[in-house]
């Protein structure tokens, strides 16, 4: 993984290797310690997929970071896991590009709306029984290797993350990561939603991967809600 | 319907219980013929197992009739008879298709519990605690059946349940410890334990080319099954030093494979049977190691040990110096039943084993608490207990 990043750091200083360097960190777990230590998870994404609509978001992002650590509430939540699934990058990659796919394996999400290739609604279950939504724009889309998404200024939670999807050796699959922030609001909602994942956040998310794994490779997930069982 | 719950050590009870359903596209009902008590079952009935939870439906080793199918069973129909993997794989993911279906990565709702443990989750297993899945147990009027297509085995009609049932659990787990001892012309076996799992691993080494097969146990009666079962010669440990004796046995060079066969309750002698004892009774220990250290002085340089008695948790006192010095090669794990099963059959099928042989007790589903009891205590010369709803 340091020789992916270093490779990449090395390359000529034009704009486009600066996308490709992002590209190379992520590649690795060091762009964790890189992106999320120091900047936001959302910048390290916009940087790399550049230009546009998102360049915009980038400088907003700016501003909100200061407003959140003038008042002390930066307080992001960072995760980043891994699973090998036995199928091919093109499957996975297709069945997660329908983010409307993604409540099926992920408890957190009540619904998820696609309007068009880049626009989409998410609805979460937040604690004490509230929801809280947003829109969420695909920030950048390498077909069958890597997705990343931001949401639209505005949102209840502000988040982002990326998937990224790499043949595995030998036949073992393809390695599947992502890596999520999210940036829970002030207040007292703020607070309840900072537990959107729970207690442990990585250990939310290794589930909802491990639940994905399940369903892309099994066709199901096990359960065994709903069995008998003895009462005295 | 009727099942078997369990509420604590020692502590089992038959209770009236909603029917299993369907609860996902890859399940079968079974309507269950014939049970029977495995002696893992007796580390939950004894409190050993973490995970456990007042309630729980036990049992791991059944057969019987498929009642109902989920929308994406595809091999199985209603009325099929079959034996089932106490182990539960999808089939899909990379373990099962390597056949190593006990560590299955997908068939296990809580394998997060053994994430902290053990690192990984394994297979979920049939009533074996929630760490191991949850998934509601066999000593029931009817189961439900994960992923059906893959666990099922069907069988022939025609011939009594006692001579197919083992195929389930204790036949593939003697078959697995001595397949995993790769056992060369010539080879010296030496089995810990002659309860049924440690008489089907001696008959499995003779089928596998062993030279001879020596059964350890303490048991006058199980020793007796080892002889008329197994072919097996035997150790009465309490009666004369296994290690030492086997020695004599294997001319000065030690077993070539030895199988553990008993697992986290052996009983030791001495010292260091009374320490291990002590540490898991005050839970210092989870486990006994007592056969795993003896083994490990026993064996031959360059030897084979195959694991197949339950470790689960933390052992203590372990001679890694001799293990290490002595070139020892470790196998063990969960049994990967789906591997053998249609193999085992054949061998049945064929007559080369009457796997029937080991059952000395039958009671109804009813009296279950009593199957456990005689089992547990080797009362009245229980080798096996068939239980039927
Ligand atoms: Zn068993
Ligand atoms: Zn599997």
């Amino acid at each position: 993984m340091a020789s992916t990043s270093g490779e990449g750091l090395s390359s000529s200083q034009s704009e486009a290797s600066e996308a490709e360097r992002w590209a190379s960190l992520i590649g690795g777990s060091a762009m964790v310690l890189m992106g999320l230590r120091q900047r936001s998870l959302r910048g390290v994404l916009m940087a790399l997929a550049g230009g546009g609509l998102i360049y915009q978001g980038a400088t907003k992002q700016s501003t909100i970071q200061q407003a959140q650590e003038a008042i002390g509430m930066n307080q992001a939540i960072k995760v980043e896991k891994t699973v090998t699934i036995n199928k091919s990058a093109d499957e996975l990659y297709r069945f997660w590009h329908n983010f409307e796919n993604l409540p099926r394996f992920m408890k957190h999400l009540k619904n998820v709306k696609v309007y068009d290739d880049k626009k989409s609604h998410w609805i979460a279950n937040a604690p004490l029984g509230q929801s809280v939504e947003w829109d969420a724009y695909i920030l950048e889309d390498r077909e069958n290797e890597f997705i990343s998404w931001a949401s639209a200024e505005g949102a209840d939670v502000d988040n982002s993350g990326f998937v990224r999807f790499t043949k595995a050796p030998g036949n073992r699959g393809t390695e599947v990561k992502v890596v999520m922030e999210y940036n829970p609001p002030g207040g007292a909602l703020g607070a309840a939603i900072a537990k959107l994942f729970g207690e442990e956040p990585e250990q939310q998310i290794g589930d909802e991967l491990r639940r994905f794994k399940m369903l892309m490779e099994a066709g199901e997930i096990a359960t065994t809600q709903g069995q008998p069982k003895g009462n005295g | 319907m009727k099942a078997v719950c369990w509420h604590g050590a020692n502590d089992v009870r038959v209770e009236t219980v909603p029917d299993p359903k369907i609860l996902n596209p890859r399940d079968a009902i079974l309507k269950i013929t014939s049970a029977t008590i495995c002696g893992s079952d007796l580390h939950i009935y004894d409190g050993y197992i973490p995970t456990m939870q007042p309630g729980d439906i036990i049992g791991h080793e059944f057969m019987g009739e498929i009642v109902d199918v989920g929308s994406e069973v595809k091999q199985l129909q209603k009325g099929d008879r079959v034996v089932v993997s106490s182990i539960i794989g999808c089939g899909q993911c990379h373990f099962c298709q390597h056949q190593m279906w006990s560590l299955c990565d997908n068939s296990n709702p809580n394998a997060w519990m053994q994430d902290k443990l053990y690192g990984f989750g394994t297979s979920g297993i049939f009533g074996y605690s929630h760490a191991f899945g949850g998934y509601a147990g066999a000593f029931a009027e009817y189961v439900r059946v994960p992923f059906a297509d893959f666990g099922a085995v069907k069988v022939p009609e025609g011939i009594p349940d006692e001579k197919l049932l083992p195929i389930s659990d204790a036949f593939p787990t003697g078959y697995m410890g001595a397949d995993m001892c790769d056992i060369q012309p010539g080879d010296i076996v030496a089995v810990w334990g002659c309860g049924p799992v440690g008489l089907f691993a001696m008959r499995s080494a003779y089928m596998l080319g062993a030279e001879r097969v020596i059964g350890i146990d303490r048991v006058p009666e199980r020793l007796q099954m080892a002889r008329d079962f197994a072919k097996a010669e035997t150790i009465n440990y309490e009666e004369i030093d296994a290690g030492e004796t086997l020695k004599e046995m294997t001319g000065g060079r030690g077993p070539d494979a030895c199988i553990d066969a008993v697992g986290m309750e052996a009983h030791g002698t001495g010292l260091g049977g009374l320490y291990d004892e002590a540490k898991q009774a005050v839970r210092l220990e989870t486990d006994r190691p007592h056969v795993l250290r003896q083994m490990m002085v026993a064996c031959r340089k360059g030897g084979t040990l195959s694991i197949m008695g339950v470790y689960g948790g933390f052992v203590d006192k372990i001679p890694m110096g001799a293990a290490f010095n002595k070139g020892l090669t470790f196998k063990m794990g969960q049994m990967f039943g789906q591997k053998y099963m249609p193999r085992l059959l054949g061998y049945v099928l064929e007559g080369e084993i009457d796997p029937s042989q080991v059952f000395t007790h039958r009671f109804p589903l009813e009296e279950a608490k009593q199957g456990f009891e005689i089992f547990k205590h080797k009362k009245d010369n229980c080798i096996k207990v068939l239980l039927k709803p």
